[in-house]
């Protein structure tokens, strides 16, 4: 993941290279910067190289000396150490790597004191840091405590109820330069820019995070509307609301249940389901490339019957796209990102009926289409576009470590997709022949599906017979076996239709096998063997000792009595 | 200053609209510089005159837009009608809100005046919508409205802050750089703005809704005057302060000015001359 973003940065930035003023051009932090840092936070510093205009958030422009994670006041500058753990660490979230693994040490230092010199502040002021105390212990009075907390702050009111940064105030924010930003997701603490310890989470709301709308709660502390023991309260709160980080597993496993499978999103049956979580990352792989996604991962359950298979997918979204309140932010995303044209982020419609198919061939996929109900204007900037999910397989379960074409399969060897779209709540059955090409499936395998979305999360079932009608273009799911699954997400207020989205390497699911009788049946026959061989053998060795011989069992013995080995 | 306010405020909603009601206060926002003025009597200044003025407007003013507040009932509950945002306040022919100040002429410097200009959060709009302080004085922020705001500037000269406000409550700051203008916003209610402008002396004014200004206390001396409108940018004149005179001035802005730049504070140049600003 973060050897991907570390790639994808790279990639994007062009290296570039221009003049710098006379003090700047004999810094020893000059060749680094320009070298690894000026294709995207510009030779001037300024957060406008060659490749800032394809990011969201924007490359941070050095002169304003605007830091968002510091361990300083609101305003204040930042120390040396906050800046360079910025670029060790990097800025999840956003475009920006980390740095530790690719630079020495050296040269991260003296990066630091060069993005220094971009403003005159740090030769006029100091920075103030905010000193605090060390962290109380978690306990459920606290976490309690901290939810009270959370509301009373009105923390709400960006992030959101569940912490998903889907609050009424997110649609209209912007950072300092006007660039849409979205109040960060407090259920992915993993990826909390600054870290996600409840130190950490406690410091960023006595800091904020300036360039922001992030504000400090230190005036509020000051002031007495909230007390520090209340802000430790809700750093434990918050971070209680991520969970630790999800270890990433290769495999999705279906377990087997009998009877009916969960037929919807919500359905209590999905408690019993293990939950696997599957990172998604931009799609910059053709374009138009797409460095600004919103989906970063999916939790993925799934159950089985043996006659039937329900996978169940979740993650967050701040709305049911397209929706009314986030229409200006759907607008101000496609204002600043390339390319600018409306006609380029319009999807090349592969519709949902066969007859659609055939003009597909350089289609997106996160269409409208042929589905019911969908409004004149739908697929545009002004009608806008729905959420989408595509899950696809490989049409047979391969044999051996031959696959096809990760994404979105290819035309000499196409895949079986699964695909649901928030418009009509539609899912369709479709086949991938490659990147963006989406074509509808003309026979009916069963599937059956719809989502839900509720507090700034989508839910979205898949149930489908395990036996396929059309055997050569679907999948038949068998039991036993890993199975190849790879997924793309849309968000569709996000500008995301066609390409422009996230998506996954391939990962599997395997379908818990049933159990065979012979499962039970051998540890059984050996228990017994066991137990008879054993009190044969002490029967012996009883009848011997009552016949007055002697059993010498020594390793060199030269005459070897049998019935004496046995033990 | 806030008797006035608190008195006039739901008389002027009720007649005016929201900003209206910046413009309504701004007998108080204008009396805090005025004010500043005669409660500095130590500043002694010799046959100090004045400088009176209008701010005429030609042309037609753009609708005030209509500010959906149906997610903050609070707020929309203390507006008698339907808010409104106004940038450009115009009546008969007068535009409100417009900055006035002496940007050169003046030397030495000007004691900070004690008196603290205030800025309130109000039915969720910032009252008044434009104020200059002083280097150095202390600005207070109201919460009125009981609910979250965050207070975010964005200076250039000047360092940011961004502070919570979520409940009632006040806080200062001061500003240790003159700067036209530091813009403020609230991201929790994404149509909540307004602008402060910091000079180095008490000699600025914010023109009232009948677009009248003055200047009180001023050395005699022949001065620069700066008008600055966050739609329509910037105009001065030359205006000459005879001892004990009253000078009169009158700055004309025209919706043919629409789309002018209108300058905010300019990032300086950190290895250029101080002051000097950056290219573009």
């Amino acid at each position: 993941m973060r050897a991907w973003r570390w790639f994808s940065t790279v990639a994007a930035c062009g290296v570039l290279a221009g003049p710098a003023t006379a003090q700047q051009a004999e810094h020893a932090g000059k060749p680094v910067y320009d070298k690894w840092c000026a294709g995207c936070h510009g030779v001037d510093g300024r957060g406008r190289g060659d490749a800032a205009p394809y990011m969201l958030p924007r490359p941070r422009d050095f002169t304003k000396a605007l830091y968002q994670i510091r361990t300083t006041a609101s305003g204040s500058l930042p120390t040396d150490a906050d800046i360079l753990r910025v670029i060790n660490e990097g800025m999840p979230g956003s475009s920006m790597p980390g740095w530790e693994d690719q630079l020495s040490r050296g040269e991260r230092e003296n990066l630091v004191s060069y993005l220094k010199t971009f403003s005159r502040f740090f030769e006029t002021d100091q920075p103030q840091v905010v000193e605090f105390g060390r962290a109380p212990g978690v306990s459920d009075e606290r976490l309690v405590e901290g939810k009270e907390v959370y509301r009373r702050m009105e923390c709400w009111r960006c992030h959101g109820d569940a912490g998903r940064g889907d609050g009424a105030s997110a649609p209209t924010m912007a950072d300092d330069d006007d660039f849409p930003i979205r109040p960060v997701d407090l259920t992915e603490g993993w990826y909390f820019n600054g870290g996600g310890s409840a130190e950490e989470i406690y410091r960023r709301f006595r800091t904020g995070l300036d360039g922001t709308p992030m504000p400090s709660y230190s005036d509020a502390l000051a002031e007495g509307v909230v007390t520090d023991d209340e802000l430790w309260s809700l750093a434990h709160y918050v971070k209680s609301m991520s969970g630790d980080a999800p270890r990433v597993r290769e495999v999705v496993v279906a377990r087997r249940i009998e009877g009916a499978l969960p037929t919807s999103p919500a359905d209590s049956a999905w408690a019993g389901a293990e939950r696997f979580y599957v990172p998604l990352v931009a799609q910059i792989i053709v374009p138009p490339r797409w460095f600004a996604p919103s989906v970063d991962g999916v939790w993925i359950e799934a159950l089985h019957n043996g006659d039937e298979l329900a996978m169940r997918f979740s993650w967050s979204d701040p709305n049911d796209s397209p929706a009314p309140a986030w229409v200006e932010w759907r607008q101000r995303v496609a204002a600043v990102m390339e390319p600018h044209e409306d006609a380029a982020i319009a999807p090349a419609v592969p519709a949902a009926s066969p007859e659609g198919a055939a003009g597909a061939a350089d289609a997106g996929a996160a269409d409208d289409g042929a589905a019911a109900g969908v409004p004149s204007g739908a697929g545009t900037l002004a009608g806008g576009w729905p959420d989408a999910l595509a899950v696809w397989f490989p049409r047979t379960v391969p044999a051996g470590m031959q696959r096809p074409y990760f994404f979105m399969g290819s035309t000499r060897d196409p895949v079986y997709v699964w695909h649901w779209q928030s418009r009509g709540d539609a899912v369709t059955e479709r086949q991938g022949r490659g990147p963006g090409q989406l074509d509808a499936l003309s026979m009916s395998n069963g599937l059956e599906g719809s989502g839900e979305w509720e507090a700034g999360q989508w839910r979205v079932v898949f149930r489908r017979p395990l036996g396929a009608a059309d055997s050569v273009n679907a999948l038949t799911f068998t039991t036993g076996q890993p199975i190849p699954m790879a997924l793309f997400a849309w968000d569709g207020d996000n500008t995301e239709t066609g390409l422009r989205g996230s998506l996954s390497t391939w990962y599997f699911v395997q379908l818990e096998e049933p159990v065979p009788i012979t499962t039970y049946a051998t540890p059984i026959l050996a228990v017994l063997l066991t137990a008879v061989l054993g009190v044969l053998a002490v029967g012996r060795a009883q009848k011997r000792e009552r016949s007055g011989g002697t059993a010498h069992a020594a390793p060199f013995q030269l005459h070897p009595e049998p019935e004496g080995e046995t033990r | 200053m806030r008797d006035v306010h608190e008195s006039n405020r739901w008389t002027v909603f009720m007649l005016a609209g929201a900003l209206a009601a910046c413009a309504g206060g701004d007998d108080a926002g204008q009396g805090a510089a005025g004010t500043d003025d005669t409660a500095a009597p130590a500043a002694a200044i010799e046959n100090a005159g004045m400088i009176s003025g209008m701010v005429t407007f030609a042309g037609q003013a753009p609708a005030p837009e209509p500010i959906d507040m149906s997610s903050e009932p609070t707020c929309a509950a203390k507006h008698g009608s339907q808010p409104m945002k106004r940038p450009v306040i115009v009546t008969d022919g007068h535009l409100a809100n417009v900055f006035v100040y002496i940007k050169e002429g003046l030397s030495g410097t000007y004691a900070t005046s004690g008196d603290a200009p205030e800025i309130d959060q109000d039915g969720c709009i910032y009252i008044p919508h434009v104020i200059g302080v002083q280097t150095g004085q202390q600005v207070t922020f109201r919460n009125s409205d009981g609910l979250l705001h965050n207070i975010k500037a964005q200076p250039t000269n000047n360092r940011t802050f961004n502070i919570s406000q979520p409940t009632n409550m006040t806080s200062r700051q001061t500003f240790s750089q003159p700067e036209i203008m530091i813009p403020v916003q609230c991201d929790v209610h994404g149509w909540m703005t307004m602008y402060i402008g910091v000079t180095e002396h008490p000699y600025f004014a914010v023109s009232g809704e009948d677009g009248s200004f003055t200047l009180e206390n001023v050395p005699p001396g022949t001065y620069t005057l700066e008008a600055w409108h966050e739609r329509y940018g910037v105009t001065t004149q030359q205006v000459t302060v005879e001892p004990n005179g009253a000078a009169s001035v009158t700055f004309e802005f025209s919706a043919a000015m629409a789309g002018a730049r209108v300058p905010l504070g300019q990032p300086i140049d950190p290895h250029g001359a101080h002051g000097h600003p950056v290219g573009d």
